[in-house]
């Protein structure tokens, strides 16, 4: 039982650790970012490529990779999404432009990493070791994953809780009308909160390489599979992204472990649709009227 | 001023046009070969084309090229190559045949990866008379399909020869003593998974082992350690895998991790590519997988060795489809020198009826199917060798049990 759990909760980790920055940006800066999975892979391959190229630890890689995630994102957005926010009428309007614009950044991502690293799938063993903890046999590098997930989850919160510039991003979640009333710029705001968002993609990509298998074209699966916890947790809400995260691994591990591993999938869409029927809005989302 | 044309020198311009381009096509036809394929360079199949496939395409075109071309009577003419992108759809590898037949007019068409694309380009290549020289199609229906269409050849066999072979080894191993009789199998819920595990299940239980565990598990499953767990409380001499590369990877790993080392260890499509090795390093040895190849064989060396001087990053083929499919085109290209033009039906009898030299050594095709196959095959001292069938020229003897898994 010790052993289902821990791998449920180091698995729903990795799902919540996906889908965080997914939540800030469909949440706070409202681009329903399609690319989502291929900005995951991408820092997957960089991982790859720093740690089989130059011998650099996926953990110094974070220190490389994140920023220029961050960097990258932020362009993004002023570069490309900007127009679409400067056009939109509405949010809703914004979010059919942004699901278009990043449907096409997907081919454009995915086509640049088949060209640079072709289609072969990719693995390398980082901390692929078993380690004890509480009393089970775990594996080192799922383990680290969860430990850095909780770590970037609360220290996220309480950016978000305990800052005045969280503060003003949650403000742009709830209504970003008048968030400007009161004196929060917007746009910069949500730029920041969606390089932010890519920079915590980029974070789960880094990680999820150390103990998965990639190819260049398995973003979407990431994609998805974050869609479903964000939309599960309430959108743009770092809670119920963690909860709801945690919640589908350890259905998953559990019914795995005591019912049928083909059935993982049936209970993680049981799951989601029980949740939306109960609270449409997501686990911690509010309903809007 | 403007000049108009009249009817008649119209009709006299179209003509010549036509004429010119029907010489041209003619001349052309003597020139080159046309060859075209649609691959998957997109999509869930890219994994497994960038790996078997298309290093083989490129490498043999290649290497054709350089020789002066492929032999046409008593000249060579170079290939000329027309390929397109199927994104791992089954329409679009249709459409993308049709506009190199109808459109680009290639002479002769290679097949795409996997065996749901080539049964969905089947008919068509049967339609328009082209060979099709499927390389890496796993289906029991083969037999029927090669009945069905005569031009269709299934170079990798059937699933249900696939798991009778592994069913075969295991007794074999049991008779000598070297294994106990617990079975635990897993499959992915996909095409081959689901095709192996419904073979393997009667002929395990036929050939009286104990099978105590029988689960699949979906396709894109992220953690497999719940499945390890179970089995390795389960303490089967024998566990069996019918997985994709990355599941493949995946319970190679956390089997590892959870120290579960059964007497035979078999995983499935991945288990014989260089990426395996590459990331479990000593760890291969004794590991057990579908497919293998004669590694002693100097034919297969030279090979590798081609392989790895063509490939980008000096990339080397796997260990079971990839010399297969290496060895397809090179009987393409004898029975169409064999025939000596471009006659699609000749050359299709040709490949019926003839005997072909290839890296895999004498090819004689029987139904349009291969005689010989590696099913099983094996991790030993860096080499992923053949063992069963056992009557295969080349093939080793098992290493079992398999050792202990050691650090990395």
């Amino acid at each position: 039982m010790t052993n289902a759990i821990l791998t449920g909760l180091m698995l729903g980790g990795m799902y919540a650790l996906i889908a965080m920055g997914l939540t800030l940006q469909y949440g706070v800066a409202r681009i329903m970012n399609l690319s989502y999975g291929e900005f995951l892979i991408a820092a997957a391959f960089a991982s790859h490529w720093l740690f089989t190229g130059w011998a650099i630890s996926p953990f110094a890689g974070l220190a490389l990779v994140v920023p220029l995630a961050f960097a990258l994102n932020f362009a993004i957005y002023k570069l490309l999404l900007t127009p679409l926010v400067r056009r939109a009428p509405n949010r809703d309007a914004l979010e059919v432009d942004s699901i278009l614009a990043t449907f096409g950044l997907t081919f454009v991502i995915q086509g640049s990493m088949l060209a640079l690293f072709g289609g072969a799938y990719y693995s390398y063993s980082f901390l692929a070791f078993p380690v004890q903890f509480l009393g089970e046999t775990v594996a080192a590098n799922r383990l680290a994953a969860l430990g850095i997930t909780i770590l970037l989850g609360l220290v996220l919160y309480l950016a978000l809780t305990r800052t005045r510039a969280g503060t003003a991003v949650r403000a742009v979640a709830v209504d970003p009308f008048a968030a400007q009333l009161v004196a929060i710029n917007v746009p910069q705001a949500s730029a920041l909160t969606f390089a932010l968002g890519g920079a915590l993609v980029a974070a789960a990509g880094v990680l999820v390489s150390t103990f998965l298998t990639f190819s260049a074209s398995s973003g979407v699966v990431f994609t998805m599979k974050a869609l479903i916890v964000v939309v599960m947790g309430g959108v743009g809400n770092m809670l119920g992204c963690l909860v709801a995260g945690l919640a589908l691994g350890l259905s998953e591990s559990l019914v795995a472990s005591y019912v049928d591993p083909g059935l993982t999938l049936a209970v993680n869409f049981a799951l989601f649709l029980a949740v939306l029927l109960v609270k449409p809005a997501g686990l911690f989302g509010r309903a809007t009227r | 001023m403007t000049t108009f044309l009249t009817r008649r020198s119209a009709l006299l311009a179209a003509a010549t046009c036509a004429a010119t381009l029907g010489l041209a096509a003619v001349a052309e036809a003597q020139t080159s070969i046309k060859i075209g394929y649609a691959i998957s360079r997109t999509g869930p199949n890219t994994g497994g084309a960038a790996v078997t496939t298309i290093p083989n395409y490129e490498l043999w075109v290649k290497e054709v090229n350089a020789a002066g071309g492929i032999k046409l009577g008593d000249k060579r003419v170079p290939i000329e190559v027309v390929q397109y992108d199927d994104r791992s759809n089954a329409e679009e590898a249709v459409r993308a045949l049709e506009r190199l037949i109808n459109q680009d007019k290639v002479d002769f068409i290679l097949p795409p990866w996997g065996t749901g694309l080539n049964l969905a380009v089947g008919p068509t290549l049967n339609r328009e008379g082209y060979p099709h020289l499927a390389a890496t199609a796993v289906t029991d229906r083969a037999p029927e399909l090669a009945k069905r269409w005569p031009n269709s050849f299934w170079m990798l066999g059937t699933s249900a020869d696939a798991a009778k072979t592994l069913v075969e080894l295991l007794s074999r191993l049991r008779d000598e003593k070297k294994i106990g009789d617990t079975v635990a199998m897993v499959s992915i819920a996909d095409g081959f998974g689901i095709d192996l595990s419904s073979a393997a299940r009667p002929a395990i239980t036929a050939a009286k082992f104990k099978l105590a565990y029988d689960k699949s598990y979906p396709i894109g499953t992220q953690d497999l350690a719940p499945i390890i767990n179970e089995v390795k409380a389960l303490n089967p001499d024998v566990f069996i895998a019918f997985s994709y590369p990355p599941d493949t990877l995946a319970l190679t790993e956390q089997s590892r991790i959870a120290g579960f080392n059964p007497k035979v260890f078999y995983t499935g499509v991945g288990t014989a590519f260089p990426l395996y090795r590459g990331k479990f390093g000593k760890n291969t040895e004794g590991v057990m997988g579908i497919g293998g190849w004669s590694g002693d064989s100097p034919a297969i060396k030279d090979y590798l060795a081609r392989h790895k001087a063509s490939a980008a990053n000096g990339a080397e083929p796997d260990r079971w489809a990839s010399a297969v499919t290496y060895a397809s085109l090179q009987m393409l290209q004898q029975a169409i020198e064999r025939v000596g033009k471009i006659d699609r039906a000749a050359v299709i009898k040709d490949l019926q009826t003839g005997t072909f030299d290839t890296v895999i050594g004498k090819v004689k095709l029987e139904n349009n199917m291969p005689t010989r196959y590696w099913w099983v095959g094996q991790w030993q001292d860096g080499e992923f060798y053949g063992i069963a069938p056992a009557k295969n020229e080349g093939a080793r003897t098992a290493i079992v049990p398999k050792p202990a898994w050691v650090a990395p």
